[in-house]
């Protein structure tokens, strides 16, 4: 259980997708103009990162690993992600209209997104068992939520500030988000001290 | 002929600067900021993109034709999968240190925005000539922007600049701050710091030039543009 705990708390605070693997970026830049948004595209990764983990490691350790084909993981995985996000949409527009409504949305988005392949492949480099991968896509989902929220407050708030018209728009952005992350640089080693 | 000559010049030199793929464009900022730690990465990913990026626009080109416009893009990502999976056992089998400096971000060159940006607006519109200089110079674009960053961040962050291949793999001058470096620039705020600076400078020279400023994430730089249904897409033109 402990195990568990340090790996989710490790991919929320001290190894933060975004914040300090950069990993989805884009999204993390582009759709943090309103919380709301922004809290629907995390949500929408988090569930495609973890579905995806749970479809790509049976695949990779029985199917690739088991035929010694390791080395079609990259094609194998982005071809899997690319395919379940289009099932994912398919079948919550028939199904699910009000949940495609407020997630289905962002995720054509999801499929060339850095964040969902990275956690794939980081996964399979850990050697993660299946519960582990998938404790850490969780924590990797709900890091990522979490940057996108704080990170859309603090552009609302930027609205309405006065910025040196040089630094407008992206370069200001930029230069909040070096912000934000250093207050996460502040976690390191806070997991391993509470959990030993 | 020389016009024949001047257009593909001109495919070439747009992606240097005035389409420049990361300060203008916007695109491809994962590995950006997560690769120009050093001079040497920053290279190593510049090159490796670069590779895939100019062979899947000639194949993706040639194959303009026979992809039926309604799967392309997974016929897409499946050409430069190819090509990555190429570039990474080359990686792994003859420069195995930068395979480890890049680590997660070489396979991670499948979902790089460039390449599958660039397939989208570029390659699967253009004949084959034009595509391959399109890369080359939208390639040489993406590795110069990440070599001014993995200067500025490694000479600020560790005080000097290690190449492994120049020196014997030892610092090419004294460090400049001594002992001490200020190793926030190497570690993720300094990251995007140093962009967001170089962005700024990026949007002024290109005011001055009477251009317009890089746009937070233009939509339609975006791959996913014609399929996005996002409400935070921008529609006008």
């Amino acid at each position: 259980m402990k195990v568990y705990l340090s790996i989710i708390l490790a991919a929320i605070l001290t190894n933060n997708f975004v914040l300090s693997k950069f990993l989805g970026i884009c999204p993390f830049l582009g759709v943090s103009k309103q919380t709301k948004t922004a809290s629907g595209m995390g949500i929408a990764v988090t569930f495609v990162m973890l579905l995806s983990t749970m479809v790509t490691y049976p695949i990779n350790k029985y199917l690739l690993e088991g035929l010694g084909l390791e080395y079609l993981q990259t094609i194998v995985f982005i071809l899997v992600i690319a395919a379940l996000v289009q099932l994912v949409e398919i079948a919550l527009k028939k199904y699910m209209p009000p949940l495609y409504n407020a997630l289905g949305i962002y995720l054509p988005l999801i499929t060339t997104n850095c964040a969902v392949l990275g956690v794939v492949v980081l996964n399979v480099e850990e050697g993660y068992s299946f519960g582990h991968s998938v404790a850490n896509s969780f924590g990797a989902g709900v890091g990522f939520l979490l940057a996108m929220v704080m990170f859309s407050g603090v552009r609302e708030r930027m609205e309405s500030s006065d910025i040196p018209e040089k630094l407008k728009g992206l370069p200001i952005a930029l230069v909040a988000a070096s912000l934000t992350s250093m207050s996460f640089l502040g976690f390191t080693g806070i997991v391993e001290g509470m959990l030993g | 002929m020389a016009e024949k000559k001047n257009s593909l010049f001109k495919e070439f030199s747009k992606g240097l600067i005035d389409e420049n793929p990361v300060l203008r464009l916007v695109l491809g900022t994962c590995p950006t900021l997560a690769t120009s730690t050093s001079v040497e990465s920053a290279i190593g990913m510049g090159l490796a993109a670069s590779i895939v990026l100019i062979c899947s626009n000639i194949v993706i080109s040639a194959l303009r034709k026979v992809i039926p416009s309604k799967v392309r893009i997974p016929a897409y990502i499946v050409v430069i999968a190819s090509f990555v999976t190429v570039v990474q056992m080359l990686v792994s089998a003859f420069v195995p240190t930068l395979n480890e400096q890049l680590g997660v971000y070489l396979p991670l060159i499948v979902v790089n925005c460039i390449i599958l940006g660039r397939a989208e607006a570029f390659a699967g519109k253009n004949s084959v000539l034009a595509s391959a200089f399109d890369g080359l110079g939208m390639g040489v674009g993406f590795t110069t922007a990440l070599f001014c960053m993995g200067f500025i961040r490694e000479l600020l962050g560790t005080g000097t600049i290690t190449i492994s291949l120049l020196n014997n793999g030892n610092p090419l001058f004294p460090a400049i701050f001594g002992e001490n470096p200020i190793t926030i620039f190497i570690l993720a705020p300094g990251g995007f710091f140093v962009f967001g600076m170089m962005i700024a400078l990026a949007n002024h020279i290109a005011q001055k030039k009477g251009k317009k400023i890089a746009e937070l994430h233009s939509c339609k730089a975006c791959p996913m543009f014609e399929n996005c249904t996002s409400p935070d897409k921008e529609v006008k033109e």
